[in-house]
């Protein structure tokens, strides 16, 4: 059935309407990229997507252990031209499930300035991260190292023993975890 | 399908006939044009000359590659970095040859060609409108596209890192897109994206709101010639998934310059985040590209086997499907970022639903052929060379999709085989379909068809030597995007440089026949195709009239 074509102020009308919701869900689309970053970052803290380790707070209940052992590895890095040296009092640790453990890492500023850094980490295999619970560490806070001076950092830590149930971690012996040190340069702020 | 009824030279039209020819002056018609015609001219002939450029590109690539070693790099870096180009600018001057084939023909050829180009020219013919909703922004959406080419272009002349130009590869991955490369190149580069994403997103806004508001009575969504649901899917792609890509992008400005740390894990951001968001963006994009492709054969298989399209609302809705599921596969191409096991088997599975809506149209296709009156004239040609390359490329998209079997082919030439089967052999043969089956349409004159099937075989010959050996190479493990390889590489790239060669003569051909057609081709009716062409353009005379439906054709 042809009906009446519409009049052209009709037409013009309805053509605005249409352009002003295209535009909003063009607009939306925008802001949901934009929004993907704190999205994102929740995402992977609350699944421990891509190796995030959980944080728990100081007064946490600490779980009973459980018996099994996982040998946890520790790497350093720092970005390269970073003056300092920086690695793990000890490579390895075993620990047992659920128990609280401490590792040392050792910074030392090898340079004839101060320099401050700021340090990121993830663990692998990255389906661990959500097992990874960090009680107390360096992450994300600024240290600064004077000419030679040299810091001892504690990591206090535990494996949540609910990873012994994931079948994902099923063939997890080892968890390695990664600290990599940026500069931070002068009047930069770090996120 | 439809029967249509177009009167547009009834008596009560009379008094609109002696001005619907009436063209302006030269200046104003062709860079102030508000014409969805002429505006469609202007695209295809952006994507021509944009098309000759990264072809061009992709010669010297191929040259470079037809041997082992460095042959001919170190001579071209001289032309783009001095006389004392060293052998690390050689190498950065091969990334920019990649990034700058894959930006413009993605963003310069296929998209201005398909949607700017065809587009403009059929989707308001083919639904009775007599021109796009917004006239003056379809302008703008042309015009931005200048200034884009030229920003691209032009960052090849200025440093962007190692060397002059853009070496990021089309993806512009961080970190090497933010701290790999210093120097205003990729910033030029990013801004060309932003005012193409510009004029895409407005180009998109306009064929919505065409397509929902301007159709003439009786042209219900359901009646829609398939070519027009094609677009429609498109823009709302476009739409959807440009954005997200400008919010990217505009990060990376931010990183690079204004030292914000989105993608920089030194200050708790995540590089992998941009590839989130930048396949969020991508996938789409390469539906984006295709489906006005699909839309094409659709019309061009149905006009030639005179039967309507088989399952019409299937098609349309297998148009639909591939549009919504292409939104939630992003990460197949991030199968080796390191996602757990569960994360792969989602996006396994979800990719490889797609092949049912595109199994959907194959099958459909060749039901519109079976039993058809068949001529196989140079759009039927290329058109059937369509289902079969794209069939190809399909099958291979399909391997694939498997997470595991990804782990392995990731970032090979099975890959560079895979895309380009579905995009250069897919989306370059559905264009060459369409510029051959309106060729006749927009320029009044007829190709020669001698010369149009010439070019099919030369061309279809040329590029299956050029891409198959690909697949050998990729399964050997060649990878991606390095300038050498080893000796055990040497013979299938060969092989697949001589396909280049083969490939350009095909394209010479397309060019004599181009020009000897519009200065001598026959004069073309109305309808060259007889009873199988049964949508609203072949209505009209060939070329259209200036201005077409000043009273609205009636579908019944």
């Amino acid at each position: 059935m042809a009906t009446l074509p519409p009049s052209p102020f009709d037409r013009a009308r309805r053509n605005r309407r249409t352009f002003i919701a295209m535009i909003g869900v063009g607009l939306a689309m925008l802001a949901l990229g934009f929004a993907s970053v704190p999205l994102y970052r929740i995402f992977c803290q609350q699944t421990g997507f891509n190796g995030t380790t959980q944080r728990a707070d100081a007064g946490v209940d600490v779980q009973q252990a459980t018996g099994h052992t996982l040998s946890i590895r520790f790497d350093s890095n720092v970005q390269p031209g970073m003056p300092w040296q920086f690695h793990p009092e000890r490579p390895t640790q075993t620990v047992t499930v659920g128990a609280k453990s401490m590792a040392i890492f050792v910074a030392r500023n090898m340079s004839d300035r101060p320099v401050t850094g700021t340090a990121s980490f993830n663990v692998t295999p990255t389906q661990a991260g959500a097992y990874f619970t960090k009680i107390e560490c360096f992450c994300f806070t600024q240290q600064t190292l004077q000419p030679g001076q040299e810091v001892r950092m504690p990591v206090l830590y535990y494996v949540d023993p609910k990873i012994l149930a994931d079948p994902d971690n099923k063939d997890t012996q080892e968890i390695t975890l990664s600290y990599t040190f940026y500069p931070v340069e002068q009047g930069q702020k770090a996120g | 399908m439809t029967t249509i009824t177009a009167d547009h030279h009834g008596d009560h039209a009379h008094g609109h006939d002696h001005d619907a020819d009436h063209k302006p002056a030269f200046f104003q018609r062709w860079f102030m044009s508000t014409n969805h015609k002429d505006i469609g001219t202007l695209y295809l002939i952006f994507a021509i000359i944009a098309g000759i450029i990264g072809g061009a590109i992709s010669g010297l690539m191929r040259a470079e590659l037809a041997e082992p070693g460095i042959q001919y790099l170190q001579t071209w870096a001289r032309f783009s970095d001095g006389p004392s180009a060293t052998l690390d600018q050689a190498y950065h001057l091969w990334n920019v040859l990649i990034t700058a084939h894959g930006l413009i023909m993605v963003f310069f050829m296929v998209m201005p060609a398909m949607i700017g180009g065809f587009g403009n020219w059929f989707v308001p013919i083919m639904i009775g409108a007599p021109d796009m909703a917004f006239p003056r922004m379809n302008n703008i959406s042309f015009w931005l596209l200048i200034p884009a080419f030229a920003l691209l272009l032009g960052s090849t002349f200025v440093p962007g890192g190692t060397g002059n130009g853009a070496g990021t590869g089309w993806t512009v991955y961080a970190p090497l897109s933010t701290s790999g490369s210093a120097g205003p190149a990729v910033d030029m580069a990013i801004l060309s994206l932003h005012i193409a994403g510009a004029s895409s997103i407005l180009g998109a806004i306009n064929f919505i709101t065409t397509i929902l508001n301007m159709r003439a009575p009786g042209m219900t969504l359901h009646k829609m010639p398939l070519f027009v649901w094609s677009v429609l899917v498109t823009a709302f792609l476009l739409l959807l998934a440009l954005p997200v890509l400008a919010a990217a992008i505009t990060m990376l400005l931010t990183d690079r310059n204004f030292g914000t740390t989105f993608y920089d894990a030194a200050g708790g951001g995540d590089p992998e985040l941009y590839q989130h968001l930048f396949w969020f963006f991508g996938h789409p994009e390469v539906y984006i590209m295709i489906l006005p492709g699909f839309g094409i054969i659709s019309q061009i298989v149905s006009t030639f086997s005179r039967k309507p399209v088989f399952g019409y609302l299937g098609m349309a809705y297998a148009m639909v499907a591939i549009g919504v599921v292409g939104f939630v596969v992003w990460a197949h191409h991030m199968f080796t970022t390191g996602m757990s096991v569960n994360v792969k088997m989602y996006f396994t599975a979800a990719t490889m639903v797609i092949a049912v809506p595109t199994g959907i149209k194959i099958f459909s296709w060749i039901a519109t052929i079976w039993g058809g009156s068949i001529s196989f004239k140079t759009p039927m040609v290329w058109a059937l060379g369509f289902i079969f390359l794209f069939t190809v490329g399909g099958v291979t998209g399909v391997v694939l999709a498997n997470g595991g079997v990804d782990d392995v082919l990731h970032d090979t030439y099975y890959v560079v085989a895979h895309f380009h089967y579905v995009l250069s052999l897919g989306a370059v043969f559905g264009l060459f379909a369409g510029f051959y089956y309106w060729f006749p349409k927009m320029s009044g004159k007829m190709y020669n068809e001698f010369l149009g099937q010439l070019h099919f075989w030369v061309f279809f010959a040329g590029v299956n030597l050029l891409f198959f050996p690909m697949h050998f190479l990729g399964l050997s493990g060649m990878p991606r995007r390095y300038p050498d390889y080893p000796e055990a590489f040497a013979y299938w790239n060969g092989i697949a440089s001589h396909g280049y060669e083969i490939m350009a003569a095909g394209m010479l051909i397309f060019f004599v026949n181009l020009i000897w057609s519009l200065a001598a081709g026959k004069k073309a009716e109305g309808n060259p195709w007889g009873e199988g062409a049964t949508t609203l353009e072949w209505t009209l005379t060939s070329p259209p009239p200036f201005h077409q439906f000043e009273t609205l054709p009636v579908v019944d």
